[in-house]
């Protein structure tokens, strides 16, 4: 015999059930109504081929490699702060430069930052790294601490670009009929995109928070305010399709290619000048260090245009 | 009658709570998500053979990177190639049928076909993967009379296709190429075997299993010879020591398999594991079995590492990305190490007018 009490509990766990399943579903189809209207706008950016590199002046590769200069943005929180000195030591030395930017840095920003604001955070690292480094670099990339990032490749897809175009770059999604590009994989901008951006930011009212009723991601916020400014996110690919900024960390993507394509031989689910990667711990960090700089087949050579210097003093890479 | 009437209406609540909740575990362990956590699996028993698999990590399909050429167009693999024809091996592979579809065939499809001739060996033969039957049983206790066994079948069928003759698990991963720069430096008529070296009960040291060992062409002639001759008997199941002890029996020398800088080259687990400091405890086996003085953290491994242990299905396909896919155009590795003089002038010769140098450049 079944309690009134209990009857009812029962009723509304069979709520609960069904309004997660009806959730759910919705998800999946705007996900999917998503990924269509995805092929029609997508704005696509591939790396130099054989062709273009027959138009480069006669500069030495070593000095082509210098005239791309990359200010790397880690932005974090709080706790980040301590992970720094040892995330500094992977991929980060291979930037420019490269700093940390977390919600603790009060002195940075006058006011304090709210722990869930994301976007406010955003908005002032640009406008603060814009004021403080515009004069010396071209390109700022910006990634999550768990995030792991192969700067020569970055350099490699940007080097034919011209920085004083809108460069907006990453990996990119579509909402709507917004597209902008995923924080998890990494923003790239030019200096003019940085220039517009700082132009727009300078007057506090452009660029509001756009929230409704649940906050806006940060990531869609800069989208909607370099749009104001003609700046227009671009999805980055291999000279394959291949996405090169993933938001996702490499076995997570191995897995997914194996169960989405069971039959016997298929193409590898990454590609060769892969950006990024996110979702990663400190040590696997370490990790990839070896695994990208050291690791590697004795006998394979390559006619590459660039050359890029390891880091002074470092034995990870 | 206010009061209980919110009493429902909490129970109501609470129900359709649990009742959403529910539904979403339910529906993600049916989905077989496993978190992005690894559990630590330190392996206690340096002869300790794998259970087999924990959890559910098993890849359905295959993965060929290896597809499309034109990723590649900017490669030069003559050195490797060239080496292909030079350094000779085949490999075989310890598996069983149990294994066959869980992990043998991830190793098919990824290193296995770099090796000169590969050979999949299993106590029953299979004619689909394809696989030797070597007509022993399963098992821990069986792990010596299938190495013996196959070696003997690799001696009476394939002596005269290579030099060097490989021994791998199903979970260990190979570069093929690596093996090849190691062995270019040695003579396969010397009675040699290379692998990573442990200390304890062999004088000589012996090579871990896991890891994989390589015999010299000698060196398999002597092994195959001490079971004739009754030197060498199946004395165990330990299969490296009573290997490594068999290897001293016949005078075949424990060779030294590190890089030009001290650098391991033979691993006994993944890479994390050795490049992590504090990792592998200070109490683990590890630390006192290892010939040479072990270390952790990036001097660990070798850039030119050679193998990897307790290579799980979808590591394996990292691995084959990390080494053979991924890399940081233009860069200039440190490590920058040289060919045998007597290849080099082979090279030399076979691209006549061209300077082998540059040729070289980054390896």
């Amino acid at each position: 015999m079944v309690s009134a009490s209990g009857a009812l509990f029962l009723k509304g766990m069979l709520l609960g059930s069904i309004s997660w399943v009806l959730i759910t579903l919705f998800g999946q189809i705007h996900i999917r109504h998503g990924d269509q209207t995805r092929d029609h706008e997508h704005h696509h950016l591939r790396p130099p081929n054989g062709k273009d590199f027959l138009n480069i002046s006669e500069m030495p590769f070593m000095e082509l490699g210098k005239s791309i200069r990359v200010f790397c943005i880690i932005l974090g929180e709080t706790q980040d702060e301590m992970y720094w000195p040892i995330l500094k030591e992977t991929w980060p030395k291979h930037c420019d430069k490269a700093e940390l930017y977390a919600t603790k840095n009060d002195n940075l920003f006058n006011i304090r930052i709210e722990r869930n604001d994301k976007w406010i955070q955003m908005r002032k690292t640009y406008k603060h790294v814009f004021e403080k480094y515009g004069n010396n670099y071209n390109w700022f990339f910006l990634a999550l601490p768990t995030t792991f990032a192969v700067i020569e490749n970055l350099k490699y897809l940007l080097f034919t670009r011209d920085a004083s175009q809108p460069f907006y770059l990453g990996h990119t999604t579509v909402s709507g009929d917004l597209e902008y590009v995923t924080v998890e994989g990494g923003i790239v901008l030019s200096i003019e995109s940085m220039t517009r951006l700082h132009r727009l930011l300078n007057n506090s009212e452009n660029c509001a928070d756009q929230s409704v009723i649940w906050k806006l991601p940060e990531d869609k916020q800069l989208a909607i305010c370099l749009k104001q400014a003609g700046v227009l996110a671009e999805n980055a690919e291999d000279n394959q399709g291949k996405d090169v900024f993933n938001t996702k960390p490499v076995v997570y993507l191995i897995q997914k290619y194996m169960s989405n394509n069971p039959q016997q031989v298929v193409e590898g689910c990454c590609s060769d000048m892969a950006i990024t990667f996110n979702g990663l711990t400190l040590q696997k960090m370490e990790v990839m260090m070896y695994g990208v700089y050291r690791l590697r087949a004795f006998g394979h050579h390559y006619n590459d245009t660039l050359v890029f210097l390891p880091p002074n003093g470092s034995e990870n890479d | 009658m206010a009061s209980k009437s919110w009493l429902n209406f909490l129970t109501f609540l609470c129900g359709s709570a649990i009742g959403f909740f529910l539904c979403s575990q339910l529906f993600s362990i049916l989905l077989g998500q496993q978190s992005n956590n690894q559990p630590n699996i330190l392996h206690n028993d340096p002869h300790a053979r794998h259970s087999d698999d924990n959890g559910g990590n098993h890849l359905e399909g295959q993965m060929n990177f290896n597809v499309d050429a034109s990723q590649h167009k900017d490669e030069n693999t003559d050195i490797a190639e060239h080496l292909y024809q030079k350094v000779k091996i085949l490999c075989w592979i310890m598996t069983g049928p149990q294994n066959l579809e869980k992990k043998a065939k991830h190793v098919k499809a990824t290193w296995a076909q770099r090796c000169n001739k590969v050979l999949f060996m299993s106590s029953e033969e299979n004619k689909d993967f394809p696989t030797v039957g070597l007509k022993t049983k399963e098992g821990r206790d069986q792990l010596y009379w299938k190495t013996i066994k196959a070696f003997h079948y690799v001696h009476d069928h394939y002596l005269e296709d290579a030099d060097w003759f490989m021994k791998a698990d199903d979970d260990t991963y190979v570069i093929v190429d690596n093996l090849r720069w190691l062995l270019s430096k040695h003579d396969p008529k010397d009675p040699i075997y290379f692998g990573r070296r442990f200390k304890p009960y062999v004088k000589q040291g012996y090579m871990s299993g896991g890891a994989g060992y390589v015999l010299s062409k000698e060196a398999l002639k002597r092994f195959v010879d001490a079971f004739k001759t009754d030197k060498c008997t199946h004395s165990s199941s330990i299969e490296d020591l009573a290997m490594g002890k068999c290897m001293e029996i016949m005078n075949v020398e424990a060779g030294d398999s590190r890089d030009t800088t001290g650098k391991e080259t033979f691993h006994p687990f993944v890479p994390e594991h050795h490049l992590i400091k504090g990792y592998l405890p200070r109490t683990f086996w590890y630390w006192n079995y290892n010939y040479y003085p072990p270390v952790e953290g990036p001097g660990c491994c070798s850039d030119l590492a050679i193998s990897f242990h307790y290579v799980d299905s979808t590591t394996m396909y990292e691995l084959e990305y990390l080494v053979y896919h991924l890399r940081p155009y233009g860069y200039l590795y440190r490590y920058q190490p040289a060919l045998p003089e007597n290849i080099l002038k082979e090279i030399s010769q076979a691209n006549k007018n061209e300077d082998p140098k540059v040729k070289l450049g980054n390896p």
